[in-house]
């Protein structure tokens, strides 16, 4: 992670949002994220982000639950302390079935929650950089990454033509770090820009 | 925009082909199986009668629950499941005439409670005379079939009288209104009929001796499944014809998502009658699951599962797959004829015993095959293919998953 500088611009509204990330887009200009109120429709392919895996990741903790519960059940049963239970055979697969499936639902559930919270970098006790005060609240906040060959006049021009208001220019991590909402920093923003 | 459909010569021409395969194989079955194999004769057409005629009342339950549930997405081919449904009166008259040739015909090979004799001395079958009895089973299979006729006609003609009505909002709400009552009615019926005691009086009985409270939603769920396939078939045969113009892929990975999850709860009531019969392990409980288990079905047995559960468990499973026109017509033949082999092994241990190559109850069901793609495709020529005036035509046509 590394500190970048920034060109933020505020919309309103979606109608003008959108034609907005389609002109960032045509233009070249690098796009950090849009802070949205509520989750719109289309943006994401607006805004050319892939598909997410997370599906696959999900499929991948389901099969790990289902592994889990039936090698460990049957390592229990059979290997470690075999048990006659109302003369059931030691492998009586229809009573693993439930616990079976509900290992299956926990791994996938828990793991993909997990990886949502690590792909969205949310976790308790790590604070990201917030661009705006209203950006998830009343207003969609659109944040363009400045690279080498953007400049931050051109960029700010453009974005108030493109109907952004109260744009600004922001020096900040863009990245998570370890932190709390609730009490200040020591001053990451002191080193030097792409360290 | 086509939205007249004109039935093309080569659909007329195969419902007309299968329509003959399955007569010929009715001719050849009255012929093959005389004496103790007429048995074989009685035990495919209910098989298959039935299986037919729940999985097109599957969509006048698709109508109604997706009206109850105020469902926008469905409304763009809304007029697929009404004509699937049109074929519902002919399907009921045949399985009627089949059931009441072997109630009064005393064919007590498929249900040896027709016969007095047995109920006397059976102990069993004299507890469960008030139930299974010759004038209880003719009265709930017309009450039922009179009422799903009923229901299934007054949602299809509102449908189509409701093209000439106006677009003003208070014509939307009694549109709206009256579609409701008349979907929630008939989900009562549908509900205490395929849902409770239809299947139990059909096909359970024919097992008179054995009993499991899960028959009824395990053949609900067999019968839902296929019919969102047979659904999911006929919109993607209009679509491919260049008709249901407002229907894309989001509409198609609704009824793929459909088509996945009652898969899984199909599983999950066939697991639930299973697991509870294999823990407690009562021999009377059991015997169904002897032939079926351990007995020559066995491999239909696994076949089923391997079909019905895995195969749309793994292929439904990715959203490419979902959103695919020639891969959900795949999944939904795939599923129909796993279903149909559901059935198959419902009724065959319990009358003709002995797995056999199923020539006779496989030609049976082509011929039904040929009757629905018939019936439907003429259906589908009476009235528009979009429900012009209905109030979520809109949120139909700017529908996203």
């Amino acid at each position: 992670m590394a500190v970048k500088n920034f060109v933020v611009g505020l919309f309103d509204d979606e109608a003008v949002l959108f034609p907005a990330v389609k002109k960032v887009r045509t233009a070249g200009y690098k796009l950090h994220d849009v802070y949205t109120p509520f989750p719109v429709h289309g943006l994401d392919h607006a805004m050319g982000l892939r598909e997410t895996s997370l599906h696959t990741a999900g499929f991948i903790y389901g099969i790990t639950g289902t592994t889990t519960a039936l090698s460990f059940m049957s390592w229990v049963f059979n290997v470690d302390w075999p048990l006659n239970i109302g003369g059931k055979p030691h492998f009586p697969l229809p009573a693993f079935i439930p616990i079976t499936f509900e290992l299956t639902v926990l791994f996938a559930a828990v793991g993909m929650v997990m990886t949502f919270c690590y792909l969205c970098q949310l976790m308790p006790g790590v604070k990201k950089h917030i661009f705006h005060p209203r950006q998830t609240d009343d207003k969609f906040v659109m944040v363009i990454e400045l690279t080498e060959k953007a400049n931050a006049e051109e960029v700010k021009r453009f974005l108030n033509e493109a109907g952004a208001h109260d744009v600004n220019e922001q020096r900040a991590e863009a990245g998570w770090w370890y932190g709390r909402f609730d009490k200040a920093d020591e001053d990451i923003y002191a080193r030097p820009a792409n360290a | 925009m086509k939205d007249q459909f004109v039935v093309p010569a080569r659909l007329k021409k195969t419902s007309f082909v299968l329509m003959g395969v399955g007569l010929l194989t009715l001719l050849i079955g009255l012929i093959a199986f005389q004496g103790e194999n007429a048995t074989r004769f009685w035990a495919g057409l209910l098989q298959n009668s039935s299986f037919f005629l729940l999985i097109t009342l599957a969509s006048t339950f698709f109508i109604a629950a997706t009206t109850l549930a105020h469902g926008g997405w469905q409304i763009a081919f809304r007029r697929v499941p009404e004509a699937i449904s049109m074929a519902v009166p002919a399907l009921c008259a045949i399985l009627f005439i089949i059931v009441m040739i072997l109630v009064f015909g005393g064919k007590e090979h498929i249900y040896h409670w027709v016969n007095a004799h047995h109920v006397a001395e059976d102990k069993i079958l004299t507890w469960k005379s008030a139930f299974l009895n010759k004038g209880f089973f003719t009265t709930a299979t017309i009450l039922t079939m009179g009422l799903w006729i009923f229901f299934t006609l007054k949602l299809r003609n509102m449908s189509i009288e409701e093209d000439g009505w106006d677009l003003k909002p208070e014509t939307g709400r009694k549109l709206i209104w009256r579609n409701t009552v008349w979907c929630g009615g008939f989900l009562v019926v549908y509900t205490l009929s395929v849902g409770s005691t239809t299947p139990w009086l059909w096909l359970m009985s024919i097992d008179a001796h054995w009993f499991s409270t899960m028959y009824s939603w395990y053949t609900f769920a067999s019968s839902w499944v296929s019919g969102l396939s047979l659904i999911a078939l006929f919109v993607v045969y209009l679509k491919k014809h260049g008709y249901l113009t407002y229907v894309n892929e989001e509409h198609l990975h609704d009824l793929g998502k459909f088509i996945f999850a009652f898969s899984i709860f199909w599983t999950y009531l066939w697991f639930s009658q299973y697991m509870l019969i294999w823990y407690a392990n009562m021999p009377e409980e059991t015997e169904y699951f002897q032939p079926r288990v351990w007995g020559e079905w066995r491999p239909i047995f696994f076949l089923n599962l391997l079909i019905n559960f895995i195969t749309p468990l793994l292929f439904l499973m990715k959203r490419d797959t979902k959103r695919n026109y020639t891969s959900v017509a795949f999944i939904a033949v795939v599923v129909i004829a796993g279903h149909w082999l559901d059935f198959w092994q419902m009724v065959g241990p319990g009358t003709y015993k002995h797995l056999v190559f199923p020539w006779y109850e496989l030609g049976l069901g082509a011929g039904f095959v040929g009757l629905i793609i018939f019936l439907v495709a003429n259906a589908l020529t009476k009235a528009p293919l979009v429900p012009k005036n209905h109030p979520y035509l809109k949120e139909s046509i700017v529908h996203h998953t």
